[in-house]
């Protein structure tokens, strides 16, 4: 398939997302800007709130109407821009060359169809092939996600599925086609760990069986750390950091970053260490501080924060952050990890 | 047995009774939703229980609390039975055994101000004048975080992390010796969920508190415990302080179980060995006979479908690092 410039698969630019409400404006995407490489998995992490879904949605052009609209931005896939395609050209490429999974498989799957049935809808729907050819397919999907005994579960019901087992079949839904680039939207949030173990390992595996690229949104920062190669942190519809993983973990740069990462509990932590979480909470997004929006709970904040919003930059080679003191932080010249 | 423990459950067992169809209530099995645990908890300290949704780690508190009967067993609180106490006798323990829920909001009335939310308690136990109170819940209210001045607003006017800090409140006030905590920072967001697990280990020292602290997420329950129980389908698997169940496990579900929870550290999990459990958990209408984990158990062997293992001590110490396997401490 062809390719945009230096591998990049896919690419956002200034993405920005509105919802008009009553009460005033949510700008949920705010300004944000990111690059997938092919074969890559990049993770979105943020907390509730910040804007990650609505991202998703918005690439695959899924915004609920007319409440929500991309305002602004440019996604481009196959040096094509998605947003300016036609409702034709658009489903050839949602499910087929992009896919999603969802945190929740309940709805995405039909109660009333078979999951035999609609793993063979979404065959269909962009491919022609004969009944029997689809079902056979639809069998090796199955079988490939782990679905024990395919040719005895073909004709059960989504309820008579564990949530595991749910989310296997919507990732075979999701690889149907073979697409080059799978969103995952908390795909195991809902699901054990134990389970949350096994989903990631499959999804991680086909990644490199069929050389696709990956988009996992997650709260976890845990699977992040696990699964991603590069990392964009968000906060409050903005992007504030972007670069690879190792970055991210050991060198943050920005302060939500910072203080996110001093407020995990971990594993291996020494015994009854103390967390210590950024104070306060995000703020509402119809009424957004004028400057930095962070500046509210970080205590790193000087004048020039209130003036006007930091612009993302590049602060060393494809480490990316919006903040004024970056520069001090990276320098050495402010401590990051004392308190 | 050693008298410094607050809290002994010996053999506790919960079983509901499961019936098929709206009108004919017919007997169709039952749920052995704790299925025989035994764990003690000693004067200050946290005791952990881990597990997977459904395991029982909720049934176990609701029946502490005599929130619902129990099946078999004793609840042992500073000496005496709680399972045989009158409800008069229950009603004065209950001042001093009080719990936090995971969804604060649930749990908190939304027709109530947060002033009567918190003094509701020292009403029900007929605690000092009604200005007293008042008195009391701001103290409390500041000491959880909150501002007293919004002593007169309701739940809803208050984000997730700060309805937990008025659930603990609330639990707080009657200055009670054991706070069960179920899930208390499920439902957060990881900078509001580390503001309440230092909040509640600050609270800890302040009122010198011991904890029951149930949780499905093993990071955090290590975090906050000094001994951690693991459960399986309503059994105890392994007991041991939190130290030694992350470094040595004994178990193979809690080999598993450390496996699939990633530490957030790249370098590190690039080295880790990954363990996958394979399969679902069974369902606990039906347990798998002998060990409930052994279609599961990359260990399994013969014996373990016939035989059930009993939960056992390892340790040279007693009581120090127990787990309920025939090949306890074989690496997978
Ligand atoms: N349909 C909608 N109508 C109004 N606001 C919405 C809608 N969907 C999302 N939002 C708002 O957009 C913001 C970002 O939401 P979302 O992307 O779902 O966050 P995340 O996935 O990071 O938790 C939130 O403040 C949310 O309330
Ligand atoms: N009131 C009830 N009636 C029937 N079954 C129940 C009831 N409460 C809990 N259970 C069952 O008991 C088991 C343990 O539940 P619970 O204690 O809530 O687990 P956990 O808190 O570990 O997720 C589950 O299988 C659950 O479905
Ligand atoms: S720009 Fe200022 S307020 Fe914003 S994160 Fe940086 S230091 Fe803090
Ligand atoms: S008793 Fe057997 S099946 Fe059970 S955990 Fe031990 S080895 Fe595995
Ligand atoms: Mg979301
Ligand atoms: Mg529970």
């Amino acid at each position: 398939m062809a390719e945009t410039e230096n591998n990049k698969i896919l690419e956002v630019k200034d993405l920005r997302t509105y919802f008009y409400t009553d009460d005033g404006v949510v700008k949920a995407v705010d300004g944000v800007s990111f690059d997938l490489k092919k074969g890559e998995t990049l993770g979105i992490v943020g907390e509730t709130g910040c804007g990650k879904s609505v991202t998703a949605l918005s690439i695959l052009r899924l915004i609920p109407q007319p409440m929500g609209k991309i305002v602004e931005g440019k996604i481009i896939f196959d040096g094509k821009d998605l947003l300016k395609l036609g409702q034709k050209e658009l489903q050839n490429f949602r499910g087929n060359r992009i896919s999603m999974i969802f945190q929740d498989p309940m709805t995405s799957l039909n109660p009333v169809y078979t999951v035999g049935n609609q793993v063979m809808e979404s065959l269909v729907v962009h491919r022609k092939l004969s009944k029997e050819e689809t079902r056979r397919e639809s069998l090796k999907l199955l079988e490939m996600v782990g679905i024990p005994e395919p040719k005895r579960r073909f004709a059960s019901y989504p309820h008579e599925f564990s949530g595991g087992m749910r989310q296997r079949v919507m990732i075979a839904m999701a690889i149907a086609n073979s697409p080059s680039v799978l969103i995952a939207d908390e795909p195991t949030t809902a699901l054990d760990v134990t389970i949350q173990a096994q989903i990631l390992e499959l999804m991680d595996e086909l990644k490199h069986k069929t050389n696709s690229s990956i988009i996992i949104i997650t709260h976890d920062l845990g699977v992040v750390a696990k699964y991603a190669n590069r990392v964009m942190v968000m906060y409050a519809g903005k992007p504030v950091e972007f670069s690879d993983v190792d970055n991210i973990y050991y060198k943050p740069m920005h302060p939500y970053t910072i203080g996110l990462m001093k407020s995990i509990t971990r594993l291996d932590e020494e015994k009854k260490k103390l967390l210590k979480p950024i104070e306060g909470l995000p703020p509402s997004l119809i009424d957004l501080p004028k400057g930095c929006i962070f500046r509210i709970r970080c205590k790193y904040a000087i004048d020039q924060c209130k003036k006007e919003y930091p612009p993302l930059v590049e602060i060393e080679k494809d480490h990316h952050v919006s903040c004024y003191r970056a520069k001090e932080f990276m320098d050495g010249i402010l401590e990051r990890f004392g308190n | 047995m050693e008298n410094n423990i607050l809290l002994e459950v010996k053999n506790l067992k919960k079983y509901f009774k499961l019936r098929s169809g709206f009108l004919s209530q017919r007997f169709a099995g039952s749920v052995k939703a704790v299925d025989d645990i035994s764990f003690f908890i000693r004067r200050g300290e946290t005791f952990g229980l881990v597990g997977e949704t459904g395991c029982g780690k909720t049934t176990v508190a609701r029946v502490i609390l005599r929130l619902v009967p129990q099946t078999g067993g004793e609840a042992i609180y500073n000496k005496v039975n709680i399972f045989k106490l009158t409800s008069r006798e229950m009603f004065k323990i209950r001042r001093e055994i009080q719990v936090i829920f995971q969804d604060p909001y649930a749990s908190l009335s939304p027709r109530m101000t947060i002033g009567d939310i918190i003094s509701e308690p020292m009403e029900i136990h007929k605690i000092d004048s009604k200005k007293n109170r008042m008195k009391k819940v701001k103290e409390f209210l500041s000491i959880v975080g909150l501002n007293p001045e919004h002593i007169n607003r309701y739940p809803h006017e208050f984000s997730g992390g700060q309805r937990q800090r008025i659930g603990v409140a609330r639990a707080l006030v009657l200055t009670p010796k054991l706070l069960l905590c179920d899930e208390p920072v499920s439902a957060l967001d990881v900078s509001v969920q580390a503001q309440i697990l230092n909040l509640l280990t600050d609270l800890q020292k302040e009122f010198n508190l011991t904890y029951l602290f149930i949780a499905h997420d093993l990071s955090v329950v290590k975090h906050v415990s000094d001994r951690i129980g693991v459960m399986y389908l309503g059994k105890l698997f392994e007991v041991a302080n939190s130290e030694d169940l992350y470094k040595k496990p004994l178990h193979p579900y809690t080999m598993g179980l450390l496996s699939a929870i990633p530490i957030p550290d790249p370098e590190m999990e690039r080295k880790r060995r990954r363990i996958v459990l394979e399969g679902d958990v069974p369902s606990p209408i039906d347990p798998p006979k002998g060990c409930s984990f052994h279609p599961r158990c990359p260990n399994a062997q013969d014996i373990c479908s016939r035989k059930e293992p009993e939960l056992k001590n390892y340790s040279k110490n007693e009581n120090e690092h127990l787990a309920a396997c025939f090949f306890a401490g074989k690496h997978i």
